[in-house]
């Protein structure tokens, strides 16, 4: 089904290629007998052998050269091929937006929106509605371009700023390094509106002086210690899909900085069946990582919406969160065991226990600490069997009340599915424009009969209905005992069942979001999404808030069209739920868009918390939101952090201001 | 939205404010009952879910917040939980309104019918009902209307449905319950019935703003209530009440609704119904209860003329705007937020300065008829003495003057410019002929209505120099009420000039030190924000030297040749009050033992020795209002101290030092004396 696409993605049955790709109704197909069992074959032939390397002993950490431990690395490594971050990510990758350089929106010649490229169920197909939707929603027009700078203007970019000394040290460990201008750009920003509107522009500000590119901890260990020596700020760089402002370089750092692109540590060191752990190499990215454990049979379940690109490292310096966390957990429940790099030296622990009482857990200094502290370069990740049955589901309530209500029932009886998704009405339209064009009369007819039954005979107003999108995953049988109590819960709550192929575009939302806010910029559109976790009984105030507090600040800021302002409950939780925001505008007639967009983010983070919502659910504080921390966690806490921070890095060697 | 609408330090004269409209003129060109039968299809709440009445106490008795109190009670009083829901249930039962439009229909038909018959026109600003339009439209609507009359909240429903707006529920005084019948029609008016004290009562509590909440927050209708409580008796705003407000903006506060909109209402009667009654009221004669008969005997009001009533709704106050920058919401995030908590200090003093800036709000839009600013003059040649009353050229004069001194002071005057002064004044004072005769071309206030038209030689006897001074202030208080609805054009001015009057030197900062007494003294007489003196005495010397009275430079405040009337005047305006106070200290200092029910009979009887004696110029200070307000300011100074609980429960200890020291001060005797500004 999605054999024909490129080396670098090419896996055949790989469970990305099941989530984000191109194949037909029988999805989640990877439960067919014969196919399951095959791999399971190959992935006990593979772990047998590394058994037997796991039988040399492996030496301390420090003491190794690093050309040593890349030999032994790549012996050590579970698979290694077909890696999908090169080193010079911008021969893959947009440097001034999201994602691969051949996959965007753009309006064809017709005016219609395509979606371009092969790598995904949408590429190569006509939206039919996204034109008509952009231009209603925003009021857009096709006639108001704002094309983006095409190419990077290497002069625009400070010549870097060397550490000699350090240079000379780090050249004769072997380590790749380099100081061109493309590759410093590259990682001077994270996905904030502000960081990709500027490069649109062909506005640079302060870039990292270096990258280098280190193979393995050892690396690592070394690049940290001629750091401290020579007095040199390191920048952890994984994924490069912070949103939080993490990697902005700070204007008042006058030391050379150093970005430490993690992205060749990218090995499955080990995989542990008894216990159910795999040994990781921190930058190794989510859609390598599953694919590589799948190819084993198994998987860390760990799906983040930016799982394409963001890195295992990255995940644990922010406290990530999966969308199918319901089984799999957050990655607080997923870790381990984690080998950080500091000033002060290798942070880990002695054992591999499920559980300790040994004071406060120390991989809660690390989980969250967004690079101020140290590198991570090893994590030991639990890992499940691929689930034998997949399949979405979707559950349409009259309004967003009901449907919220459900989720809180879902969350009380603990039968949440992998994934349970309430979208507001204003998404839910949202979704509905990027239905690609149906192939054949009958599926319209059938969208029609749909859309009748709901609005007309169940009564639903379409101005008010809004969608849940489900996920479920498990043996089969069990699957489809859980998907009829969650339907019959829905049930109680006005909700109808309206199929898989709902369910299944709404998450594919999630991954092609953010390729549409690159078409909306061309277009005089921007916008950005931002989260928080809240308790049950704040979540229908908080959404409402939110939203018009966005909407009147889009107002009273001059902002001349109504923006879009709309949310979604993606997580539950006991206690609580996250909630996502979507907020963007259209920006004519605004002489400082960035400035007005910061303003209203701002407003709304104030709401949030006014209205009893945390600072962030997973995206993490970064330089962005630390203005709040002090009243987030409170003096005694930041001085707390303070002090960790103080004793581990006293001299600020990792300098990327992020969260205190 | 417009929160910098409701109090502002810009020129008062560039105040912008809306045009009025009759909407009598209307209703006597057409059919009352094709009016009363209309189409009434009201723009509503945008997130306005409909429900039924029924519908809306079961919501209040499944609430958790009422069912947390519930659980609270029972423990307490050891009952199930059944049986304090059936409290609940019956406490809502006897407090709930239930709207019904048959009814406002019947009370547009009659209403029409009354008013035409008592007021000449009832205007009202049309552009203020369409902002009322898009405010209920937008969020939930708290209206808040002055309170001078019991006709004010008929009135507020009868213009709401004139305008095809939504109806308000409106928390009335339980005491309207009495009046059988009329009681029940005003329920089904949308009245909702609340006891007047329930202190101790935790269910009475729950259940009464659980039950405001509710109808808020779902949009049911407006809510409706009267800040000052109760109705002012004497014309000037009340100092405000904070409970309801703090009840309706709890849901904003607690993030349950987005915004609350509070519309401050400000409506004028020319002339009061209650006029005579209240004066009374004042002097004594106790407040008849209400009853239905009682109602009907004020049928002889109908016969008279009342000339017009101005309504204009204020800039809707968005209390997001207030709270912003102000209150801290998180404070909410760590308890539940269905458990019924004390507000915060933070919260208390919020509401109370929102409460405040709304009270203003009211008082400025308050539309003054040429007959209030008559009614200083007229109080102020009574106590000078003046027998034989005003030539009326000299009077229109005095009257014009003021006019202008008002206008720029920023009063909101109904004078008709396109009329000679002359006829302004004379058809002011024949619709109030009960309080004023002319008699050869003078003017004076009609205080000898018995004994002047008396043949000589019949019985005077019977009249006690007693009874005769107490009729007399039932005249002079009725003026009194009048004048009131001015004195928070001038109270600030006034303020200053006398802070100017009693100083030793020109010296500003000796003048602001006598202003910000004054000022702290009188702060439960008047409405004076509180915290907001710096304030107050920049606007006050911002408009005196606007107006030519006064000079100010860096240390010194200097009258101007001209500022002498200007000062003159204002000085007058405060002077009874000062004088008031002054003779409740002498008062005070001469009790030895005095409980708090005896003080305002013990210090009534005082002033009428003294003004019997002439000791005392000003009639007016026989108000009860003024006695207590005066009382509850010592005590807040300290000067009196109320003994709570045990034997000597009510008791009021005196500190005789200070109500001496305070006594002199009033009287300028000791200007700006040390120990007493120490001690405030």
């Amino acid at each position: 089904m999605c054999h024909t696409f490129p080396a670098l993605t090419s896996d055949r049955s790989s469970r990305i290629c099941s989530l984000l790709y191109k194949h037909g109704s029988s999805m989640a197909s990877n439960s067919s007998g014969s196919d399951s069992s095959d791999r399971q074959r190959i992935a006990q032939q593979r772990l047998s052998v590394i058994a037997g390397h796991l039988q040399r002993p492996v030496e301390g950490n420090s003491g190794i050269l690093a050309a040593e431990c890349k030999a032994q690395g790549d012996k050590l490594d579970v698979s290694s091929e077909r890696r999908t971050v090169p080193r010079r990510r911008q021969e893959i990758m947009k440097w001034n937006g999201w994602g691969y350089s051949d996959s965007k929106f753009l309006y064809n010649k017709k005016g219609q929106a395509e979606f371009t490229g092969k790598r995904y169920r949408l590429s190569g197909m006509i939206i039919p509605g996204l034109r008509e939707w952009m231009e209603s929603t925003f009021g857009a027009n096709l006639q108001h371009k704002t094309p983006a700078a095409p190419i990077l203007n290497s002069s625009a970019v400070q010549p870097p700023t060397l550490n000699e000394a350090f240079l000379k040290e780090l050249k004769s460990t072997g380590i790749p390094f380099s100081h061109d201008a493309e590759d410093r750009v590259f990682r001077s920003h994270g996905h904030c509106l502000h960081e990709i509107f500027a490069l649109r522009e062909g506005k640079i500000g302060r870039v990292p002086d270096l990258v280098v590119w280190p193979n393995c901890h050892n690396d690592v260990v070394k690049i940290v210690e001629l750091a401290c020596k020579h007095n040199v700020c390191l920048m952890p760089y994984g994924g490069g899909t912070s949103v939080s402002s993490a990697l902005e370089c700070p204007p008042e750092e006058t030391r050379s900085i150093v970005s430490l692109d993690t992205s060749q540590m990218n090995r499955i060191l080990w995989i542990d069946e008894k216990n159910l752990t795999a040994h990781v190499e921190a930058g190794i990215v989510g859609q390598d990582l599953e694919r590589l454990l799948n190819e084993s049979g198994y998987c860390t379940g760990h799906e983040p919406d930016s799982m394409e690109f963001s890195s295992l490292g990255g995940w644990v310096a922010t406290r990530a969160s999966g969308m199918k966390k319901n089984i799999y957990g957050n990655i607080e429940d997923l870790v381990v065991h984690i080998k950080m790099v500091t000033p002060q030296g290798v942070i880990e622990k002695s054992c591999q226990g499920p559980r300790m009482s040994t004071g406060p857990d120390v991989h809660h200094f690390i989980m969250g600490s967004e690079g101020t502290l140290g590198v991570v370069t090893e994590v030991t990740m639990k890992i499940r069997p691929m689930p034998e049955y997949q399949k979405y589901g979707s559950v349409v309530f009259p309004n967003f009340e009901m449907g919220v209500a459900c989720l809180r029932e879902v969350a009380r009886q603990r039968c949440a599915p992998a994934s349970i998704r309430l979208m507001d009405n204003e998404q839910f339209k949202f979704g509905h424009a990027l239905k690609p064009q149906v192939s054949s009369i009958f599926t319209s007819f059938l969208d029609g009969l749909k859309k009748f039954y709901i609005t007309k005979f169940k009564g639903f107003d379409p101005n008010r209905l809004c969608v849940a999108t489900l996920l479920f995953e498990g043996d089969r049988e069990k699957v489809l005992q859980h998907e009829k109590q969650v339907y019959d819960i829905a049930a109680k709550f006005g909700g109808l069942a309206a199929g898989e192929d709902n369910g299944q575009r709404g998450y594919m939302l999630t991954f092609v979001i953010a390729y549409l806010r690159d078409l909306g910029m061309d277009y005089y559109v921007i916008g950005e999404s931002f989260e928080t976790s809240v308790p049950w009984d704040r979540v229908l105030d908080i959404c409402r808030n939110v939203k018009a507090r966005i909407v009147r600040e889009c107002k009273d800021k001059g902002v001349q069209f109504p923006p879009l302002s709309t949310c979604r409950v993606t997580q539950t939780y006991d206690a609580g739920a996250c909630v996502y925001f979507y907020f963007a505008f259209n920006y004519r007639g605004l002489s400082d868009p960035v400035h007005v967009y910061e303003q209203v983010e701002h407003a709304a983070r104030e709401e949030i918390l006014a209205n009893g919502g945390s600072l962030s659910h997973h995206h993490g504080v970064g330089k962005l939101r630390k203005e709040w921390m002090r009243e987030t966690i409170s003096s005694v806490g930041m001085g707390m952090l303070r002090s960790v921070k103080d004793y581990v890095d006293p001299n600020n060697i990792f300098g990327n201001r992020n969260l205190l | 939205m417009a929160s910098e609408a409701v109090y502002s330090h810009r020129d008062p004269m560039l105040k912008k404010r809306d045009d009025f409209e009759d909407i009598l003129e209307e209703r006597r060109n057409s059919s009352d009952l094709r009016y009363a039968l209309k189409c009434y299809t009201p723009v509503l709440y945008k997130g306005l879910t409909p429900c039924k009445v029924s519908e809306l106490k079961q919501m209040v008795l499944q609430s958790d917040q009422l069912g947390y109190v519930i659980t609270q009670v029972s423990k307490e009083k050891g009952m199930t939980t059944d049986e304090v829901t059936g409290d609940a249930a019956a406490i809502l039962e006897e407090m709930a309104q239930r709207l019904q439009l048959s009814t406002v229909r019947f009370f547009a038909f009659t209403l029409s019918k009354v008013f035409k018959t008592l007021f000449r026109s009832i205007c009202v600003n049309e552009e203020g009902l369409q902002r009322l339009q898009q405010a209920i439209h937008n969020h939930p609507v708290v209206l808040l209307p002055s309170h001078r009359s019991y006709m004010d909240f008929l009135l507020m429903s009868y213009i709401l449905y004139t305008y095809d707006l939504a109806l308000p529920v409106i928390a009335a005084g339980m005491d309207f319950m009495g009046m059988k019948v009329v009681g029940e029609m005003l329920r089904m008016s949308g009245a909702f019935f609340i006891r007047r004290s329930f202190g101790g009562d935790k269910l009475y509590w729950a259940v009464f703003s659980e039950y405001v909440k509710i109808m808020l927050k779902n949009g049911y209708a407006p809510v409706e209530f009267f800040l000052e409580g109760t109705r002012s008796r004497t014309a000037k705003s009340l100092t405000p009440k904070l409970g309801l407000l703090n009840i309706v903006m709890d849901p904003f506060l607690k993030g349950e609704v987005f915004d609350i909109s509070l519309v401050p209402v400000s409506i004028s009667y020319e002339r009061t119904l209650e006029e005579a009654l209240y004066a009374r009221e004042l002097l004594g004669v106790p407040k008849p209860k209400e009853s239905t008969s009682g109602l009907f005997k004020a049928r002889k009001i109908l016969s008279e003329d009342y000339g017009s009533i101005h309504v204009y709704f204020g800039q809707p106050v968005s209390v997001r705007s207030l709270a912003e920058s102000r209150v801290n919401r998180s404070q909410f995030n760590l308890i539940p937020r269905h458990i019924p908590t004390r507000p915060s200090e933070e919260i208390l003093s919020f509401v109370n300065d929102s409460a405040y800036r709304l009270v203003r709000a009211q008082e400025e839009n308050m539309v003054l008829k040429p007959w209030v600013l008559l009614a200083f003059v007229l109080l102020q040649k009574q106590a000078a003495e003046d027998k034989q009353g005003t030539a009326l050229d000299e009077f229109t004069e005095q009257a014009v003057w003021l006019r202008d001194l008002s206008r720029h002071y920023g009063a909101f005057l109904h004078w008709p410019d396109h009329i000679p002064p002359s006829e302004v004044v004379s058809s002011s004072l024949s619709l109030h002929r009960g309080l004023v005769r002319i008699s050869e071309g003078r003017v004076q206030l009609a205080l000898e209505q018995v004994g002047g038209q008396q043949v000589p030689g019949e019985t005077r006897s019977a009249i006690t120099p007693e009874e005769e001074l107490l009729n007399q202030a039932v005249v002079i208080l009725s003026c009194v009420s009048y004048r009131n609805q001015a004195l928070n054009v001038f109270i600030r001015p006034a303020l200053l000039a006398s802070a100017i009057h009693t100083a030793a030197s020109n010296r500003k900062q000796e003048i602001y030190n006598g202003f910000s007494f004054l000022r702290n003294m009188f702060s439960n007489e008047f409405i004076l924000c509180p915290g907001a003196t710096v304030q107050d005495f920049e606007e006050a010397c911002y408009l005196l030297v606007k107006t030519g009275a006064l000079q100010i430079n860096q240390q010194e405040v200097l009258i101007t040749e001209r500022g002498h009337r200007t000062l003159a005047f204002l000085t007058s305006v405060l002077d009874p009050f000062l004088q008031g106070y002054q003779v409740v200290c002498r008062f005070l200092c001469e009790e030895d033992c005095l409980t708090e029910k005896q003080f305002i009979p013990a210090v009534r009887k005082f002033i009428i020795k003294h003004l019997l004696t002439g000791r005392l110029r000003y009639i007016e200070v026989l108000s009860s209002d003024l006695q207590k307000n005066a009382l509850a300011a010592l005590i807040r100074l300290g000067a009196v101290q109320k003994i709570k609980g045990g034997e000597e429960q009510g008791t009021l200890k005196l500190n005789k030092v200070m109500l001496n020291s305070l006594e002199d001060t009033l009287g300028g005797k000791l200007p700006t004396q040390k120990s007493v500004v120490a001690h405030l």
